[in-house]
């Protein structure tokens, strides 16, 4: 739930309730999009990352 | 036939028996999305809910599930988190079996609330008060988490690998894979926690109210731990399946010893803070409400002092000493035994905090509301069993999986009659760097 | 309305008295509501676990055999639980915000265009006073024709239960306004079962209100917690810290003793320590 939803209120459960779901989903997104554009660019310009085992 | 698309080094049983298996589940899987779909045009009158029993097997079944796929977090938690490097071996298969325990856990959902088509609302109308509302949010989000632990491992496939990005990402994915744990142990925190917040919350319901800590009811803790204790019990038990199934071994013993042992010494002390809290709960709480142990476990056909039992000793004071006690948790039929008895506690425990917390009277004039599942209940349960068996075949074959399974399972040391029934490996195959 | 929001409106407590020795059970409640709130129902009604009965009357024995038994009718709607702070057992717990506890009229809404069915509401709420539509409603032939404009049916897959007929509360408050009246009068809303009751059983009413007949039996006590200081009356399961607004009254102790689960040395009316 945003802010501007209308049944928004700013109050402290609701803002450390949402603050940690959207700092968790940031943290996710964040880190997808970083290995997304690393392998992306890492791809094009044809180096290959080590084996993980 | 797919010999290209099956991991190097490794063998895989013919194409026809693996069709076979898959169509075999195939058809128990097709009977759970008629029932499925079923509920979804007709309603939820298919099922044999009532006003009574508005929870019933299938939350049951996905509290169940939610508990056993613990073991991902957990063990997620522990390699990347504290440390424990061994699990590097086993952490694959954990992930797997989580990713199969919360997708069908969405799933079962999804077909559980009146209207479908509406279960966004719990995203966009949030009730951040409400235990449930903490548990869809945390679930999605975890699922995500738990997705982005499958990938790397689908992007390993052979052929996939040599797509040069596809073999980056997996790469990438691997190298932050500590945050995205991270962040699943602190979004299975809260999502196993408010689980059990769901039932503790209930003051209306005196079998089930419990008191706690600032917002949170014990067994808000109690569920976290349960899960984080028994997960890794049921991660070793589909392990020893799978090694039965495939006949071969696929991970080391000093691995499965390992996590075992600490499944045990979580399970030990889960189960005494676990005797704690009921004592407190028959003694304190439940007395100052007027209710007394004979008020919940007597007066009905099934709910006796025999689940009591069969929740704190059989699923729990036993497998934690047997896996705590190193001779005993060597012997493969203790351990394996303990895993089933443990993963039987944890789904027994679920089943008394969603079934028989809707089971018992509270008002004095009311009745025990006893309730047997209809066929439709029954079919969409087995549902992701037939799902997950299906998504582990198919994972198990084109995946590597169990990174120990090449050098366990040397292909030239293979006897004949071992191999007989894997003619599909291709002739050119090398063993793969492990 | 600009003028409420200047006027401070009164808090109001919506609640009622229900006299069970008064009480025949004869169900006139039960009939009332469900034609007042279009409430579906099939042809077989005769599973009361899957029927919709916002207004229930249950029939409590005193398990004595002749010539002492005793038998006592109490009719069940919605307790409209104030919890602590209106944090109801069910309010508190739906996640889509589909239940709200009105801090105006003490009423427990029910919004079935939000609720999306979870059943979590059904599964905290002690008194079975919640309902889910199993199925969707179907009308025999022509009846639709007499189905009430002032209340929604719902469809199938949502919950729903007793809301004080508050539609009546709605068209008695518009009435009240163009009036110029401040307040709603105490014979301007009335609750169908309140009406329909042919032994006067059932008072309705603010139990904030002194003038109101209601808060006249029942007398609540804001000290503690709104306990009556009636002694014929009692709230049903009280000891749970539920704060119901439906008071009930009988004058035998049995009937008493029926409302709440006591331990066998406590005495009728013991009351339980807060637990939050």
């Amino acid at each position: 739930m945003f802010p501007f939803s209308f049944e928004w209120t700013w109050e402290t459960t609701r803002m450390v309730f949402m603050g940690g779901l959207w700092y968790a989903l940031g943290i996710l997104g964040a880190g997808m999009t970083y290995c997304i554009l690393k392998a992306a660019i890492d791809a094009s310009k044809g180096t290959q990352g080590n084996s993980h085992h | 036939m797919d010999s290209a698309l099956i991991p190097k080094g490794v063998k895989r049983c013919p194409m026809w028996q693996f069709l076979l298996g898959l169509g075999i589940m195939g058809a128990v899987l097709a009977w759970g999305v008629y029932a499925m779909l079923l509920c979804w045009f007709k309603g939820l009158n298919q099922t044999n809910m009532n006003d009574y029993y508005g929870f019933a097997l299938w939350i049951w079944a996905d509290l169940a599930v939610i508990a056993v796929g613990g073991g991902a977090f957990f063990s997620g938690l522990l390699k990347y988190i504290i440390g424990k490097d061994e699990l590097k071996h086993i952490i694959n298969y954990a992930v797997l079996i989580g990713f199969i325990c919360y997708s069908s856990a969405l799933l079962i959902l999804a077909i559980d609330i009146g209207q479908p088509l509406r279960g966004w609302f719990i995203f966009w109308h949030a009730n951040v008060h409400s235990m449930l509302t903490e548990v869809a949010f945390c679930l999605s989000c975890y699922f995500a988490v738990l997705t982005i632990e499958y990938i790397p491992l689908i992007l390993e496939n052979r052929q996939l690998d040599k797509v040069p990005f596809f073999h980056n990402l997996s790469h990438n994915m691997h190298e932050t894979m500590a945050i995205f744990a991270a962040t699943g142990a602190f979004l299975s925190f809260f999502h196993q926690g408010s689980l059990g917040g769901v039932a503790g919350v209930l003051f209306g319901r005196p079998f089930a109210f419990r008191e706690g800590l600032l917002i949170w009811p014990w067994t808000f803790f109690l569920f976290t731990w349960s899960a984080a204790a028994y997960g890794p019990s049921f991660t070793l038990l589909i392990t020893w399946i799978t090694e039965k199934v495939t006949r071969k071994k696929l991970v080391k013993d000093n691995v499965v010893d390992l996590l075992a042992k600490i499944s045990g010494w979580m399970i030990f002390t889960y189960i005494i803070v676990k005797m704690a809290d009921t004592s407190r709960w028959a003694f304190i709480t439940a007395p100052g409400l007027g209710q007394t142990l004979a008020d919940f476990y007597t007066g009905n056909d099934f709910y006796g002092y025999w689940i009591l039992f069969a929740e704190i000793i059989l699923g729990g004071v036993v497998p934690a000493v047997i896996l705590i006690s190193p001779p005993l948790r060597r012997k493969p039929a203790w351990r394996v035994t303990a895993f089933i008895l443990g993963v039987m506690g944890v789904s027994l425990n679920r089943w008394v905090m969603v079934l028989q917390v809707m089971a018992v009277p509270i008002m004095p004039f009311d009745n025990w509301a006893l309730y047997i599942p209809s066929w439709q209940e029954v079919a969409t349960t087995i549902l992701p069993v037939a799902y997950g068996v299906i998504l582990i075949m198919i994972s198990y074959r084109y995946l590597p999986i169990f990174p120990q399974e090449v050098e366990l399972n040397p292909i030239q040391d293979e006897s004949p009659a071992a191999v007989e029934a894997e003619t599909e490996s291709t002739p050119d195959l090398q063993p793969a760097k492990a | 309305m600009k003028n409420e929001h200047n006027d401070n409106p009164p808090v109001m407590k919506f609640g009622m008295a229900i006299d069970l020795d008064k009480c025949t059970g004869c169900g006139a409640c039960m009939v009332a509501c469900m034609s007042e709130n279009n409430i579906p129902f099939k042809e077989d009604e005769s599973d009361k676990l899957v029927s919709i009965t916002w207004m229930r009357i249950f029939k409590l024995s005193n398990g004595k055999s002749f010539p002492d038994t005793d038998i006592c009718y109490l009719p069940r709607p919605c307790q409209h639980c104030e919890g602590h702070g209106g944090h109801s057992p069910c309010v508190s717990v739906c996640p889509a915000t589909a239940t709200d506890y009105s801090r105006e009229t003490g009423i427990v809404s029910q919004i079935v265009t939000r609720c999306f069915g979870c059943r979590y509401c059904m599964g905290a709420c002690p008194y079975h006073a919640r309902y889910f539509n199993w199925w969707d409603p179907v009308w025999p032939d022509g009846m639709e024709k007499y189905l009430s404009p002032n209340v929604s049916p719902r469809m199938r897959g949502v919950v729903e239960k007793c809301s004080f007929c508050f539609h009546r509360y709605q068209l008695a408050k518009n009435k009240a306004y163009l009036d110029g009246e401040r307040r709603v009068p105490e014979e301007a809303y009335q609750t169908a079962c309140t009406q329909a009751c042919p032994a006067g059983a059932i008072v309705f009413g603010d139990l904030n209100n002194p003038e109101h007949q209601v808060h006249q039996i029942v007398k609540p006590d804001p000290k503690h917690g709104g306990r009556s200081q009636n002694p014929r009356a009692f709230r049903l399961l009280e000891r749970l810290g539920t704060n119901t607004k439906v008071y009930y009254l009988s004058s035998r102790e049995w009937v008493r003793r029926s409302g709440d689960n006591y331990l066998e040395h406590e005495k009728t009316g013991q009351a339980s320590q807060p637990h939050h």
